[in-house]
């Protein structure tokens, strides 16, 4: 007998939740200046989840999927990113848009029912969220294809969720990615539970980073809530990337401090003393521990940070409000660069029919 | 002008819009270096590369997904599935990504893509590999549906199909590739999508087809010619926009309409014709309107799969049903 191949799966992590450190950190994490724009962007993804919610509750907007104690996936993987790259999120990734320049206001338009949300200001090229499962990181492979091809210095970055890793397209994609060497990170947020069943019944594979050695590229784990570690894992695997190196797959351990959507309760099938515990790894407590040993933040600061980061929510709530409906002719004039003449009289008929107050949010 | 068959007018119109446009890409299984297994794609890899001639790893889901990504940044897929009994892997990103992209971003990303892919029965070929699946995509909001009859319209509809800004499903008469040749100019000019041609002139009985089927239409309209009677023969070519306003004009005037299709006939694209002539068109039919289809079975092997085709005797027969009492 010989043995074929062998391999092996790294997990990597910086800050222990006491914000330790662990092992000698990257050279970011040593400058204070480069800390708090993540420390920041967490703060102010945390309170605008916190407030979707609430305007869920209050019919506001839709249904919503928050990403509380998920924070540092999102952040760390944007912060790794260029403003040329792409992102292809799914729903659970607000965190790694509101880095990349979408804005609040265009996000609770989204989940308000309104696809204006969806037509970013900046970045123009980012993907809209992905509903159906792990089938963005087959649009993530094409786009990593496309910049290959035309020999552009861009990464098709996607996040997709544990249950996501189930599914045909994320293999598919993953393996065709491998073989065309495509400038792809993919990203795993296994934040332990797909609506109501627990990572054990997703897969039997001890990692899931490990479903990377099957397509032959680098899989490796890392402490999701560890948000230096996880920017110095995606910004290795994009720079390879953007070298020529191939695709890598980051498995990013969370944990979800909340239900699975707005919709959910997921006390129907998860032990609430399951989830008292994990509080101690959230990812902003740990960074402000680690701030806390630099002597870098104080809570004055952290003071006037939620209160500057609570405005900013306040006021993207207020101008989400306030946007107009869109218009009725809107379900039609998007659909085609230009309107077939056989959908004229279906859109005569929604004017003729609409609603004189044109509808309202939520 | 060339001689062409149905398959090397796609192979020419293929190789046209690669010269001309950069962004054009092709992708799928066994396409590049064996030239696609029904040679519509031959010779393209060895004279565009292999970055531009994607053979794929086999896995329809990813090639429908890709080329989602590779047109939402710029490129211009022309994606081969193999055969029509394994496109329904693509559904997902065709219905749930492909025909939305535009509209969920409001024209900030758009989804410029074609599906290619061979369709129909008649050739004897082995199981999943004779269906015709025009009517699923057609009830798509957001896409195109162009099915070709004939060399000369697969040509100028592909081409069409390729510069069009919205994702198209291009089905290709596979009992077609090699059926007949017809002269072509190959001098890329397209057709126009969104609308029927009218193949044959006629004033008793408007037939309606697309695709393989006007081979048995055209002929049953010979038919009916020898027996007095004046058929109109209707080419859809693009079923998704429907051109209905060319099929009420047709029958405003001979007041008769046949609708033939391969396809099952529950729910076919038969139905929506016929659901349109009664909406629009009732008080110009002299008589009601019949449908010759495939039956509601699944399509069979070989040794049955000519019984389960509509005939020229079955759409002779519909057409003659249109004018008993005349």
């Amino acid at each position: 007998m010989a043995v074929v191949a062998r391999f092996e799966v790294e997990y990597t992590r910086f800050l222990d939740p006491q914000g330790e450190a662990t092992q000698a950190l990257p050279p970011f994490a040593l400058d204070p200046a480069a800390l708090l724009p993540l420390y920041r962007a967490m703060t102010q993804a945390r309170l605008f989840d916190s407030k979707a919610i609430a305007l869920q509750r209050t019919g506001k907007i839709g249904t919503f999927a928050s990403a509380l104690g998920q924070e540092a996936i999102g952040i760390g993987v944007a912060s790794a990113m260029r403003a040329e790259d792409v992102l292809v999120p799914s729903y659970r990734d607000h965190a790694a848009q509101l880095l990349r320049g979408v804005t609040m206001a265009e996000s609770l338009l989204y989940w308000g029912g309104d696809e204006r949300g969806s037509d970013f200001s900046v970045p123009r090229q980012d993907f809209p969220i992905c509903v159906p499962i792990a089938t963005q990181v087959c649009h993530a492979a094409g786009c990593a294809y496309a910049f290959k091809l035309r020999n552009e210095p861009r990464v098709a970055v996607c996040i997709l969720g544990d249950g996501g890793t189930s599914k045909g397209d994320f293999y598919e994609a993953l393996n065709l990615a491998a073989v065309w060497q495509a400038p792809l990170l993919v990203v795993v947020n296994n934040n332990q539970w797909a609506i109501s069943v627990p990572r054990a019944m997703q897969s039997a594979a001890p990692t899931l980073a490990q479903k990377a050695i099957a397509v032959g590229i680098d899989g490796c784990q890392v402490d999701g809530n560890d948000v230096v570690a996880v920017r110095h894992l995606a910004q290795q695997a994009i720079a390879k990337a953007r070298a020529g190196g191939g695709p890598s797959l980051i498995e990013a351990i969370s944990y979800r401090l909340g239900d699975h959507t707005t919709a959910d309760d997921a006390t129907r099938y998860r032990d609430p003393a399951e989830v008292e515990p994990q509080w101690a790894f959230e990812p902003i407590r740990r960074l402000r521990n680690y701030l806390l040993r630099l002597n870098a933040w104080s809570a004055t600061q952290e003071e006037a940070l939620v209160k500057e980061c609570s405005e900013a929510v306040n006021a993207a709530v207020e101008a989400y409000l306030a946007t107009p409906p869109p218009t009725t002719a809107d379900m039609f004039d998007h659909l085609y660069a230009a309107l077939p003449a056989t959908l004229q009289g279906q859109r005569e008929t929604a004017l003729h029919f609409a609603p004189h107050d044109g509808g309202s949010h939520g | 002008m060339a001689e062409l068959n149905l398959v090397e007018a796609v192979n020419r119109a293929l190789a046209w819009e690669m010269e001309r446009d950069p962004a054009l890409v092709l992708l799928g299984e066994d396409i590049g270096v064996n030239g696609g297994v029904f040679r519509a794609t031959v010779g393209l890899q060895q004279r565009f590369g292999a970055g531009r001639v994607i053979d794929t790893a086999l896995a329809e889901t990813a090639i429908a997904g890709t080329a989602v990504g590779m047109a939402a940044m710029g490129l211009k897929p022309v994606a081969e599935i193999q055969f029509s009994g394994f496109i329904y892997p693509t559904l997902d990103h065709v219905i749930n990504h492909a025909s939305r992209l535009r509209h969920r971003t409001r024209g900030r990303l758009s989804c410029p893509l074609v599906l290619r892919s061979p369709c129909g029965a008649g050739i004897h070929a082995p199981e999943h590999h004779s269906e015709s699946p025009e009517a699923l995509f057609a009830h798509v909001p957001g896409l195109r549906v162009v099915i070709p009859s004939s060399p000369g319209r697969a040509y100028g509809l592909l081409l069409a199909a390729i510069r069009d800004p919205d994702p198209v499903i291009f089905l290709e008469p596979t009992r077609l590739y090699r059926l007949f040749k017809q002269e072509v100019a190959d001098d890329g000019a397209a057709l126009p999508l969104d609308v029927c041609f009218t193949l044959r002139a006629g004033s008793d009985v408007t037939l309606v087809s697309w695709g393989a089927m006007l081979q048995e239409t055209q002929a049953a309209a010979e038919v009916l010619a020898a027996e007095g009677v004046s058929a109109e023969v209707i080419d859809v070519a693009t079923l998704k926009p429907l051109d209905m306003a060319t099929i009420l004009d047709s029958v405003a005037r001979t007041g008769r309409c046949v609708i033939v299709h391969e396809a099952a006939r529950s729910g076919g694209f038969g139905a929506e014709i016929a659901a349109n002539l009664a909406e629009y068109g009732i008080y110009s039919l002299l008589a009601p309107v019949q449908r010759v289809t495939g039956y509601d079975v699944v399509v069979p092997l070989a040794r049955l799969e000519y019984q389960y085709l509509p005939s020229v005797e079955r759409i002779v027969a519909a057409a003659r049903k249109t004018l008993e009492g005349t």
